[in-house]
C-alpha cells in the first residue's frame, strides 16, 4: 500500500463545501488590488462628493442621508457584478470552473460559494461604507436596517446573476469591459447613485426598470420613507428570474 | 489479462457530437464516434492518439465535464451525467490545461482543495513527495509548465481517488519532474488506483501503461497489452517490420547479397542506408563481414526493435488515412 494513499472517505458535507469555498473566493476578492478600488475606493469618493456638492439637495433629506444609500446600491453592483463577473470569467479561461465541478463542490456548490463570497464582500463594504458616512452625519433609523439588509441582498442576487451571465458567455475580456462599462454608466445614470428625478426626463422612465434605478430607489425609501416601493422590488425580483434562468441556460463551463 | 474486479470505467460506444458553432458549416461534428473501452482497478490504462483523436473529448464525457451524444458510460459503477458530491469524491481528474486559478499559491490552494474531502491526503506528505516544496511560494501563474503539471497531479489526488484521470501527464515535464511522476503513478496503480490517461507519446505507454487503447478518428482502433500490440502483426501487411537496422556507409553501395533475400535494403538519402525485416544474428555476421572484405567502415551503427510508435504508425497510417 502507497504511503500516502488511504482508502477514500468520501466528501466534505455540503455546508462544509460551501463556506470552504465561500472563503476563498472572499480572499481572493480582498486580496485583489483592482477590485478594492471599485468595490470601496470608488464608493467612498462618490459618497464625499455627493456630500460636497449640491447635487442631492431638495430630495427630503440631508445629503448624506439621500447619498448613502445609493452608495450601498453601488457597493452591491461592484461586487456581485463587476468583480464576480470579471473573476468568474477568467476562472472560466483558466479551466478552473471545469476542474472545481470535478471536484465533490460540484457545480452548485461553486455557485453558492460565489455568492457566499458575494454577500461577505458585501457585509464588510456596508460596514466601511456605514462607517464612514456616519462620520459625515448619516443618521439611519434603526427600523430601516431590515427591510434595507432585504433590498440589498436582493440587489446582490440580481448583479450576482447578471455578473454570471455575462461571465459564462463572452470572452474574459469582454467581460471585463463590458462589467466596467456598465458599472460606470449605471452608476453616472442608472438611477443609481443619482435619484431618477435628478435625470434627463428622456432616462426617468428607463432607470425604474434598470436593476440599478430599482435597487438604488428601494434602498433610499427604505432609509429615508421607512417602506420599502413594491414595483422596484418585483423589478429586481424579475431581473433575478430571467437572468438567472439565463445563465443556467446559456453559461458555458469551458 | 484484465483483473477479475469489477472495472472503475466502462465506456460503450460514446459518441460525442459538439456545434453547431465549433464547426465552420453550421453543421454537427461527430469527435467521438462508437468508441468503446474498459480500465480495471490497480492498472494504468492509456488512450494513445494523435492530436484531435477524441482522447480529451472522451475523458471528458467520463468525468462528466460534458454530455454524451450517444452510448454508455459507467464511472464506478455510476452515469457520470447524474453524478453526485459522493461519486466525484472517488474520481480524481488533472485537466490537460490544469485548470488551477493563476493567482494561487501552491499550498493554499492544495489545502483549499483538500477541504472538500471527508478525509484528504496528508498536504504535506504529497507536496513532500511531487517536490511542490521548491516552488511553494510561487503563484500558479509564475510556475513552469512542469510545475504547474506537478501541482495539478497533485490537486487530483489529493481525495484519494479510486480513479485518477490523467489528461496529457508528461506535458511539459523535464526529464527529472517525469521520472517522479511516472514513479508515483507506478506506485498508486501498485496501490489499487485505477489510473486512465491519454497521451501522444508512445514512449509514455509503453513506460506507463498496462493495457493500451489507441484512438483514431474517434474511435479505437486497436488494444491490447504494450507485449500485445508490440507482437500485434498485420500479416498482410509486409510494411510491418521486426527490427530496423540503420548505418551510414559511402553512398551507392550494392547491397544485394550481403544480408538474407528478405531483408528490404533502403538508401533513404546518399550513404544512409536502412535494413528492415526479420533481422537475424547471420545476417549481422554477413554484413560485417561483407564490409571487412571491403574495407568498409560504418560512420553510425543502431538496430531498433519495433516499437509501439511504429505499431501506431503502421494503425493509423493503413487503416485511417
Amino acid at each position: 500500500m502507497s504511503k500516502l494513499l488511504s482508502p477514500n472517505a468520501g466528501p466534505a458535507s455540503l455546508p462544509r463545501r460551501i463556506m470552504q469555498q465561500g472563503r476563498y473566493e472572499t480572499i481572493t476578492m480582498l486580496r485583489n488590488g483592482e477590485q478594492l478600488i471599485l468595490a470601496v475606493v470608488l464608493p467612498l469618493m462618490a459618497l464625499v462628493g455627493l456630500v460636497v456638492t449640491p447635487l442631492l439637495d431638495g430630495l427630503g433629506g440631508s445629503r448624506v442621508d439621500v447619498a448613502t444609500p445609493g452608495i450601498l446600491a453601488l457597493c452591491a453592483m461592484s461586487t456581485a457584478f463587476t468583480g464576480q463577473g470579471i473573476a468568474t470569467g477568467f476562472d472560466r479561461r483558466y479551466g478552473v470552473l471545469r476542474f472545481l465541478s470535478t471536484t465533490p463542490l460540484g457545480r452548485g456548490g461553486l455557485i453558492a460559494g460565489k455568492i457566499l463570497a458575494v454577500l461577505v464582500v458585501l457585509f464588510l463594504q456596508v460596514l466601511v461604507v456605514g462607517a464612514v458616512a456616519g462620520l459625515l452625519g448619516w443618521q439611519p433609523r434603526l427600523e430601516a436596517w431590515l427591510p434595507a439588509v432585504g433590498v440589498l441582498v436582493l440587489g446582490a442576487a440580481a448583479f450576482t446573476a447578471l455578473g454570471l451571465l455575462v461571465a459564462g458567455t463572452v470572452r474574459p475580456e469582454a467581460t471585463l469591459a463590458i462589467t466596467n462599462l456598465l458599472w460606470i454608466l449605471l452608476g453616472a445614470l442608472g438611477g443609481i447613485v443619482v435619484p431618477a428625478e435628478r435625470l434627463p426626463p428622456l432616462l426617468q422612465g428607463i432607470v425604474q426598470v434598470l436593476p440599478s434605478g430599482a435597487l438604488g430607489q428601494a434602498l433610499r425609501d427604505a432609509f429615508l420613507l421607512g417602506a420599502v416601493p413594491f414595483p422596484a422590488v418585483v423589478v429586481l425580483l424579475l431581473w433575478t428570474i430571467l437572468a438567472g434562468a439565463a445563465a443556467v441556460r446559456w453559461f458555458k463551463w469551458n | 489479462m484484465r483483473s477479475p474486479d469489477s472495472p472503475v470505467l466502462t465506456i460503450n460506444g460514446l459518441i460525442k457530437d459538439v456545434g453547431p458553432l465549433a464547426s465552420l458549416d453550421g453543421k454537427m461534428l461527430r469527435v467521438v464516434s462508437g468508441l468503446s473501452l474498459v480500465a480495471e482497478r490497480g492498472q494504468v490504462t492509456a488512450l494513445l492518439g494523435a492530436n484531435g483523436a477524441g482522447k480529451t473529448t472522451t475523458l471528458e464525457c467520463a468525468q462528466g465535464l460534458q454530455k454524451r451524444t450517444g452510448g454508455s458510460i459507467s464511472l464506478l459503477g455510476a452515469d457520470p451525467d447524474t453524478a453526485g458530491a459522493d461519486l466525484r469524491s472517488r474520481v480524481g481528474v488533472m485537466l490537460q490545461d490544469g485548470g488551477l486559478p493563476p493567482s494561487a499559491r501552491p499550498i493554499p490552494l492544495l489545502r483549499h482543495v483538500a477541504g472538500m474531502y471527508q478525509k484528504p491526503m496528508n498536504v504535506d506528505a504529497l507536496v513532500e513527495r511531487l517536490g511542490i516544496n521548491q516552488f511553494s511560494r510561487t503563484s500558479v501563474r509564475r510556475l513552469s509548465g512542469g510545475q504547474k503539471q506537478r501541482l495539478a497531479l497533485a490537486a487530483a489526488l489529493i481525495g484519494n481517488p479510486e480513479i485518477l484521470f490523467l489528461d496529457e501527464p508528461s506535458a511539459g515535464l523535464d526529464p527529472q519532474s517525469r521520472q517522479m511522476v511516472f514513479e508515483l503513478i507506478a506506485e498508486l496503480r501498485d496501490a489499487g488506483m485505477g489510473i486512465v490517461l491519454t497521451t501522444h507519446l508512445m514512449d509514455d505507454a509503453e513506460r506507463l501503461a498496462d493495457y493500451v487503447y489507441i484512438i483514431d478518428g474517434g474511435h479505437n482502433v486497436v488494444e491490447g497489452t504494450v507485449a500485445e500490440l508490440l507482437r500485434h502483426d498485420h500479416a498482410a501487411d509486409s510494411a510491418i517490420t521486426d527490427r530496423t537496422l540503420y548505418f551510414d556507409a559511402p553512398g551507392g553501395l550494392d547491397f544485394t547479397g550481403a544480408v538474407s533475400g528478405g531483408l528490404q535494403i533502403t538508401e533513404t538519402r546518399s550513404g544512409s542506408y536502412s535494413i528492415t525485416g526479420a533481422i537475424t544474428p547471420k545476417d549481422l555476421a554477413s554484413l560485417t563481414a561483407w564490409w571487412a572484405e571491403r574495407n568498409i567502415m560504418p560512420a553510425s551503427l543502431r538496430l531498433e526493435a519495433r516499437s509501439l510508435e511504429d505499431v501506431f504508425l503502421d494503425i493509423s497510417g493503413r487503416d485511417l488515412r
